[in-house]
């Protein structure tokens, strides 16, 4: 899923007439400085990152004067948090906090439609809400044609028994969220916490935005770089690999990037076939004690062209022992395809590493004959087998070759 | 038997004349499946493969004679359209072919169909095949290949992987193991038939002995397999296996439906939540051969 960064959601929030937390956002301990002086109160300094659990690590603080703002800016900026290094900090006016709410909406395969989420226990993640106090959360599944109807967040409202004023502040929200989330096709979209302040006033103290990567190409406005399911940013890797795959809409190339400061041991680069055969070739690679520097799928009858990019990209990882692809092993797709794009970058690299291939299925014949034929030159040593062959059997090819390389090597 | 579709289903294809539409039509009518008719706007009056093409699926029902299944093969923004045209035209059963379907146009084809009591396999599928009598999509990719790789039988396929699924019944096939029907339900997070709609199916099927399925981690389809089970629903044997277990929470390894969010669709979930309801759940992919056969009584 495409995810937007709390300050982005927050931003659509507004538009959407849900209140936020007066806040700016500093990329400088000395903008956030500035910026704590202009607001004039308390405020609190939060890293922007997609992770969760920012505040137990430290991305989330609170400073009374600008200079003490300036201080915690300056111990973010630059922190990894799990991977993710954060560039911005939101500098945000402190609130004064009576009560927290959760509000989301979440695309559910149960209920088949958008479910609109409400609990009186926000604050948390709403699946420990959930687990801690199943009866403080409230669901509604909302009918995709006639949307979230203000009778429906009403009655959410008031199950969880709250009257008056502050009912008709939150039936609004709820309705404003679902309306938003619609709009921009959020896989989620979640408030947590919503905050009811000591003057009465609702405030979105956060925003969890993920949007549907197949709906990202109608979003322009939302300045989404790469419509991918990343918990941290792309590397420049993945970045090149995403060009290639919007470049060009014969079948699908997805490339993520698991390793990139490795040493000494033996990975690699992994190359997959397909979904479910990408999963299972990874899982039998792993249980024979081999790291993977990345995670690669070409599928859906992709181009020569497509796999050669692909392949390319891959072996442009430093240090890899060796080259692995396997799909399901019996493919529909005529698999000669795939065979001439592999070598047509296993030759411009000139291929220094040992590689197997299992590219059963259709035409397997001919894509084994064009990958072992069109590879003799090439100081790695190229096998490739077709469907009848299991996974297992084409990884332990692949340790025996790599230990036969090392052997060589340390030899010449 | 089978389940959806045979040899007498009265297949239209919604965008014939594009690449991967003609590709799969000349599989679908070299494999024998009742191909009645090709819908492409604009195009009326000619011929793919001898299937006689029209503007529109009403039309097509009007020249060509009724339409049971709409096979879909548009570019993914114009399947919501496509797939809505089928219905009001009164297809009753869609497969949606088309993978990066924005999520929020199939919720709205989910919504429709289930309004007009119509159902759809996928999207971001292959498609489905009863061995020997119909094939709907793209399995096996050329006839020759789909009846070497498919033998008729007693046991049903069900898989979120397409590639799985031909594998899964090409092995079987190898160890002996014939098909009922084999069909891929789509990789992506909401899709029109789950497994557990298509257990109540094989279910009803006096020919299906057991069922062979591929399950992965994401979403709640192996979960509700299991309940469905539990509450006596589907009562022959099932064998399953479950694939990412070395996947890591939050991440896309494949399949837009295979992600772990929040907690929930885990590797071990599902295995524990198969097996307590009965199911066998084998611990590589290539025990399914071996404990399939005993299952069925052929090893």
């Amino acid at each position: 899923m495409a995810r937007l960064f709390e300050y982005q959601g927050k931003e659509l929030l507004k538009e959407r007439g849900i209140p936020v937390p007066r806040g700016r956002l500093a990329g400088t301990p000395a903008e956030a400085k500035g910026f704590a002086a202009e607001l004039g109160k308390p405020v609190v300094i939060k890293a922007q990152a997609w992770v969760t659990g920012r505040a137990e690590a430290g991305g989330i603080k609170f400073a009374d004067s600008p200079g003490e703002a300036e201080t915690w800016a300056q111990a973010i900026l630059g922190l990894q948090l799990k991977g993710f290094r954060v560039e911005k900090v939101l500098v945000e006016e402190k609130l004064d906090i009576a009560q927290q709410f959760y509000a989301g909406v979440i695309v559910s395969d149960q209920y088949r439609s958008p479910v609109i989420m409400f609990s009186t226990m926000g604050g948390t993640g709403i699946e420990d809400i959930a687990r801690a106090h199943p009866d403080k959360v409230w669901r509604q599944p909302v009918d995709i044609f006639t949307g979230l109807r203000e009778h429906e967040a009403r009655n959410l409202v008031c199950k969880a028994g709250i009257r008056g004023k502050l009912q008709a502040k939150l039936v609004q929200v709820l309705v404003n969220l679902y309306g938003l989330a619609r709009k921009v096709e959020a896989r989620s979209l979640e408030i947590n916490p919503l905050v009811l302040d000591t003057a009465g006033e609702i405030y979105a103290a956060d925003c969890r935005v993920t949007v549907d990567d197949n709906a990202v190409f109608r979003h322009p406005e939302l300045g989404i770089e790469i419509a991918r399911e990343f918990d941290r940013p792309a590397t420049p890797l993945e970045k090149v690999a995403y060009k290639a795959e919007e470049k060009d809409y014969r079948g699908t190339f997805y490339f993520l990037q698991l390793e990139t400061q490795y040493e000494g041991e033996d990975y690699i680069g992994f190359h997959g076939g397909g979904g479910g055969g990408s999963m299972m070739a990874m899982d039998a690679l792993m249980r024979a004690g081999f790291k993977l520097a990345n995670f690669c799928d070409t599928s859906g009858n992709p181009s020569a062209s497509k796999v050669y990019r692909a392949a390319k990209i891959i072996l442009s990882q430093p240090k890899l022992a060796g080259y692995f692809h396997s799909g399901s092993g019996v493919a529909s797709q005529e698999q000669y395809h795939t065979a001439r794009g592999m070598v047509k970058a296993f030759r411009e690299l000139k291929l220094d590493i040992p590689a197997v291939i299992r590219i059963g299925g259709n035409s397997e014949e001919e894509a084994i004959r064009i990958l072992t034929e069109y590879t003799q030159d090439l100081p790695g040593k190229v096998e490739a087998y077709g469907r009848d062959v299991p996974v297992e059997y084409c990884v332990n090819r692949l340790k025996e070759l790599i230990a036969e390389y090392k052997d060589r090597k340390a030899v010449s | 038997m089978s389940i959806l579709i045979d040899e007498c289903s009265r297949v239209v294809v919604q965008g014939i004349t594009g690449r991967e539409g003609m590709v799969r039509t000349k599989l679908m009518v070299d494999y024998g499946t009742n191909v009645v008719a090709g819908v492409t706007p604009g195009k009326k009056g000619e011929a793919v493969f001898g299937v006689p093409v029209f503007d529109t699926v009403e039309e097509a029902w009007e020249e060509a004679g009724p339409l049971d299944v709409s096979v879909i093969f548009v570019p993914a923004p114009f399947v919501k359209g496509a797939a809505f045209e089928a219905i009001d035209a009164g297809v009753k059963l869609l497969v949606i072919v088309p993978d990066r379907v924005p999520l929020y146009d199939v919720l709205e084809i989910d919504a429709l169909a289930r309004r007009k009591n119509v159902r759809f396999v996928g999207p971001n599928t292959l498609g489905m095949i009863s061995p020997g009598k119909a094939v709907v999509g793209m399995i096996g990719g050329k006839a020759s290949t789909a009846r070497e790789w498919f033998r008729p039988g007693s046991v049903g396929v069900i898989s979120r992987s397409g590639g799985i699924t031909s594998a899964i019944s090409y092995y079987l096939t190898r160890a002996g193991v014939g098909l009922s029907t084999v069909i891929h339900v789509g990789g992506d997070p909401i899709i029109g038939l789950p497994f557990p709609e298509l257990l109540k199916e094989f279910e009803q099927d006096p020919e299906t002995k057991a069922v062979v399925m591929f399950g992965e981690i994401g979403t709640s389809q192996e979960e509700m397999a299991a309940e469905l089970i539990k509450a006596g629903e589907f009562t022959k044997p099932l064998v399953a296996f479950i694939g990412g277990a070395a996947a890591k929470s939050g991440t896309r390894f494949s399949h837009a439906g295979a992600i772990i969010e929040g907690g929930r669709g885990t590797h071990q979930g599902k295995v524990e939540s198969l097996r307590s309801a009965g199911a066998t759940v084998v611990e590589t992919f290539s025990d399914l051969f071996v404990v399939t056969p005993k299952i069925i009584g052929i090893a």
